[in-house]
C-alpha cells in the first residue's frame, strides 16, 4: 500500500459524480464508483459494460458522472479498453487513466475470454469487478460468483449447487502486474489500491466484494455493517497480489492478530439469499475459514 | 508503383496508405494473410500503427470501436464465421456512428464447415447499418480500402469493403500501389467529433429512452428511433457522398468513376445481367460471346449494395428486356438479397423488366461458363414465363 493512508480527513472533496444518480438506495457499487473516480481524477476514461453502473450513470441525455465514459457491450470490456490504451497511445495521450468496470456477471461470465486475452497482452489499463454476486441488473440471477447455497431468480428453491468461481485467483494465474480485492465496506482501502494501481504499467485488476440491498435481502442501511462482516468472519479477504506472492491487506491484514473470527453464520444470517443454506454446509464453511486462516496465521508468525 | 501481389496484400496496402493507428484481427481463412501482411508492415515500423492480436473476432471489433471512440483510425478484417462471432458489435459499430473500416473476405458460412467463397457471410450482416461495398479486382481493393476511410469519416457510418475469398484474396494480379503523398493530401487525419477526453467529458452510448427527453439545461433530446432515423437519412446521403469521394480520389490518383455500379455494354442490352465481386469480370467476356451470337447482353456490377442505390440501378435496367441475377448467397425462405433489392426497385419503374434469379457458387461450388451462359439462354427464352423461385445451378442433383 501506499506509505500514507487516505482518511475522511484527507479524501479530497471534490466530486466526479453528481447526486442524486439512479443506483438503489444503500448500493454498495455507488459509493465505490464515487470514492473510486476521487481516486481516479479527471483525467479518466471508463469504459463500461451492461450492469449496475449502466443505469447509475444515467439516462442520455444526462450523465451522473464527470468523466468520459464508454458503454459497451456485455463481452467486450476488456477489448473495449484497450482500443482505447490503443487509440490514447497512438495519439500520444498517454497519461489519461482507462479503466474498465464491469460487474462480476460481466467479468467472470460473459467478459472472462476478453479479459483473459487482455491480461495475457499485459495491456496498460485497470480493470476493476464489482462483485455483487449475482446478475443484480437484470434481477438477481446467479452469476459465476454467486457463493454456493444463494437463492437467487434462477436457484430459487435450493440455491446455488455450485462454488463461487475464484476470478482474481484466475487473474492472477495470468501473472499481472497487480491484483488486489477489497470491501465496499472499506472505501478508502479500494481508494489507495487505485491509486497504487494506476501508478503501475500493465494490466491491473481490482476485485471488490459489493453488498446489495435489493439482491441480498437486506436492509438498505445494512450494506456497510455486512460488507464489513463478511471480513471479519474471514469469508472475503482484502489482499493484494505483486510478483505472485499474495499478501493480506487493509482490514483483513489487522484479522492475523486475532486468535478466532466471528461465526460465518451471523453473517449468512444478516441476509435473506442465504436462507437455504443447510447446517451442514454452514458447518463446512466455517471448517474451511478456520483452516485457510490458521494457514495465514502459521505463514505469518 | 505497380506490383504484382495477392488481393490480401493489396487490401493491406490501402490500410497502410490510409495510416490506420489501430489494426485489430484474428486470424480466419481466407483474411488471414492480411492481417500477417498487416502485423509484418508494424512490428517492421514500415507502418506506425498498434497492432492489438486479440482472442477473437468479437474483441477485434471490440478494440477498434474503443479505438474510434477515443479518437483514432482503426481497422480489421474477418471472414465468415468470424463476421458472424463479431455480429453484435458489427451493429453497435453502426449505432455508435464510428468511421471504421473493415475488410470482409468473402466466404461461406458453416454448418457444415466450409472455407470457400460466397457471400452469405457480408450479407448477414446487410441490415446492421454499415455501408457495405463490392469490389472486383486488386486495384479496386486498395483503392477502395483507402476511399472508404474518407466516406467513414464524412459520413460518420462504418464501411465494409467486401471481396472474394480466393478469387481475389489469394491470386495475384498486378495492381498500383498510389504514393502516400496523394493519400495524405485525399484523407489527411480526421478529428472525430465525438471523442472520449477528459476535457471534454461525454457518456457514449448511454440508455437512450424510446421518446426523446430534456437534457440538464431543458434542451430537448432525440430519443431512440430518431437517432435511427438519422442514420438512416445519412445512410441514404452516403450514395452521394461516395460519389463525391470518389471523384476527388479519380482527380489525384487518377483512378475511378463507377463508384455504386459497373456497367458493361447496358446501354443497348436486351438482358443485364446483375452480379456482384469477381464473377464481374468473367461475366463481361460471356457477355461478349452472347453477342457474337446474336443476344444483346450487358452486365451490371454493383458495388455499392449499402446504402442500396435504387435509382441508378433502375436507370440503368429500365430499358432492358430482361434483368438476370446471379447470387452467392440467398435468404432461406425467399430469394437471394440482391434480386430481390432489385426487383422492389424495378417496381417503381416506369417499365417492368422480367426478373430472374439464379444462386450459383455457394461454398466455393465451381462455377462453370457453361451454366451460366445456358442459364442466360434460359431467362431470354423462358422470360415471363418463369417464376420468382430462385434457379439453383451447377448442383450434383
Amino acid at each position: 500500500m501506499t506509505e500514507k493512508k487516505t482518511t475522511a480527513l484527507n479524501l479530497t472533496a471534490e466530486e466526479f459524480m453528481h447526486p442524486g444518480n439512479r443506483a438503489c438506495s444503500g448500493c454498495g457499487l455507488s459509493l465505490l464508483y464515487r470514492v473510486g473516480l476521487k481516486a481516479l481524477g479527471r483525467n479518466t476514461i471508463t469504459v463500461i459494460p451492461p450492469s449496475c453502473l449502466t443505469v447509475t450513470q444515467g439516462l442520455y441525455p444526462i450523465a451522473a458522472t464527470q468523466v468520459p465514459s464508454l458503454n459497451v457491450v456485455f463481452a467486450s470490456t476488456a477489448a473495449a479498453a484497450t482500443g482505447v490504451r490503443a487509440a490514447l497511445k497512438a495519439q500520444n495521450k498517454e497519461h489519461i487513466n482507462v479503466v474498465a468496470w464491469a460487474g462480476d456477471g460481466g467479468t467472470s461470465d460473459i467478459g472472462i475470454q476478453a479479459l483473459s486475452a487482455a491480461v495475457e497482452r499485459g495491456d496498460d489499463f485497470l480493470y476493476i469487478c464489482y462483485d455483487n454476486e449475482a446478475y443484480m441488473n437484470t434481477g438477481i440471477q446467479r452469476s459465476g460468483t454467486t457463493p454456493m447455497g444463494v437463492v437467487t431468480t434462477t436457484t430459487p428453491i435450493h440455491g446455488k449447487k455450485q462454488r463461487s468461481k475464484d476470478v482474481p485467483a484466475i487473474v492472477a494465474a495470468h501473472n499481472p502486474s497487480y491484483v488486489a480485492s477489497c470491501s465496499a465496506a472499506y472505501p478508502l482501502d479500494f481508494h489507495d489500491k487505485i491509486k497504487k494501481a494506476i501508478g503501475i504499467k500493465g494490466l491491473k485488476y481490482i476485485h471488490i466484494h459489493c453488498p446489495c440491498p435489493s439482491g441480498w435481502g437486506m436492509e438498505e442501511y445494512l450494506s456497510i455493517k455486512v460488507g464489513k462482516m463478511a471480513i471479519a468472519c474471514g469469508l472475503y479477504e482484502c489482499y493484494e497480489i505483486e510478483d505472485g506472492v499474495k499478501k493480506l491487506s487493509g482490514p483483513s491484514a489487522k484479522l492475523l492478530n486475532k486468535k478466532k473470527l466471528t461465526p460465518v453464520a451471523d453473517y449468512f444470517k444478516t441476509q435473506s439469499r442465504f436462507r437455504s443454506m443447510p447446517e451442514d454446509l454452514i458447518a463446512n464453511m466455517q471448517k474451511e475459514i478456520d483452516e485457510r486462516w490458521e494457514t495465514y496465521r502459521n505463514e505469518n508468525a | 508503383m505497380k506490383i504484382i501481389e495477392s488481393g490480401n496484400v493489396a487490401a493491406a496496402n490501402g490500410v497502410k496508405l490510409a495510416r490506420a493507428q489501430v489494426i485489430a484481427a484474428y486470424p480466419i481463412t481466407p483474411q488471414t494473410p492480411l492481417t500477417e501482411k498487416l502485423s509484418e508492415m508494424v512490428e517492421s515500423g514500415d507502418m506506425k500503427a498498434e497492432y492489438i492480436a486479440v482472442e477473437s473476432e468479437h474483441s477485434a471489433l471490440s478494440v477498434c470501436i474503443g479505438s474510434a471512440s477515443a479518437g483514432a483510425r482503426a481497422f480489421t478484417a474477418t471472414s465468415a464465421n468470424g463476421l458472424l462471432y463479431m455480429s453484435e458489435q458489427v451493429h453497435w459499430a453502426a449505432g455508435a456512428r464510428l468511421p471504421l473500416v473493415m475488410c470482409v473476405v468473402n466466404r461461406g458460412t458453416g454448418a457444415p464447415w466450409t472455407i470457400w467463397n460466397d457471400h452469405q457471410d457480408s450479407m448477414s450482416q446487410r441490415d446492421a447499418g454499415w455501408i457495405q461495398i463490392y469490389v472486383n479486382n486488386h486495384q479496386q481493393i486498395i483503392d477502395t480500402v483507402i476511399k472508404a476511410y474518407k466516406l467513414a469519416e464524412t459520413v460518420s457510418i462504418p464501411v465494409m469493403v467486401c471481396f472474394d475469398g480466393y478469387y481475389l484474396s489469394h491470386t495475384y494480379m498486378p495492381f498500383d500501389i498510389p504514393e502516400q503523398k496523394l493519400i495524405d493530401e485525399f484523407l489527411p487525419s480526421y478529428h472525430f467529433k465525438h471523442t472520449l477526453t477528459p476535457e471534454s467529458p461525454e457518456n457514449l452510448n448511454t440508455v437512450t429512452m424510446p421518446h426523446g427527453r430534456n437534457d440538464a439545461e431543458g434542451a430537448w433530446r432525440d430519443g431512440y428511433m430518431d437517432i435511427r432515423h438519422s442514420h438512416y437519412q445519412e445512410m441514404r446521403q452516403a450514395l452521394r457522398t461516395f460519389q463525391e469521394v470518389d471523384s476527388d480520389y479519380s482527380r489525384l490518383v487518377g483512378r475511378g468513376g463507377d463508384p455504386l455500379m459497373a456497367t458493361y455494354k447496358c446501354d443497348d442490352a436486351e438482358y443485364i445481367v446483375v452480379v456482384m465481386g469477381s464473377l464481374s469480370n468473367r461475366m463481361k467476356d460471356i457477355a461478349d460471346e452472347l453477342r457474337d451470337s446474336g443476344t444483346k447482353v450487358g452486365v451490371l456490377s454493383l458495388h455499392v449494395y449499402r446504402p442500396f442505390p435504387d435509382e441508378a440501378i433502375r436507370e440503368v435496367l429500365e430499358s432492358a428486356r430482361g434483368v438476370i441475377v446471379f447470387e452467392k448467397s440467398i435468404s432461406y425462405g425467399a430469394q437471394g438479397q440482391v434480386f430481390n433489392d432489385i426487383r422492389a426497385a424495378l417496381y417503381s419503374g416506369k417499365k417492368r423488366p422480367f426478373i430472374h434469379n439464379y444462386i450459383i457458387g455457394l461454398g466455393g461450388r465451381l462455377i462453370k461458363n457453361d451454366d451460366l451462359i445456358i442459364a442466360i439462354k434460359n431467362s431470354k427464352s423462358k422470360g415471363e414465363e418463369l417464376d420468382n423461385e430462385p434457379q439453383w445451378i451447377g448442383l450434383n442433383r
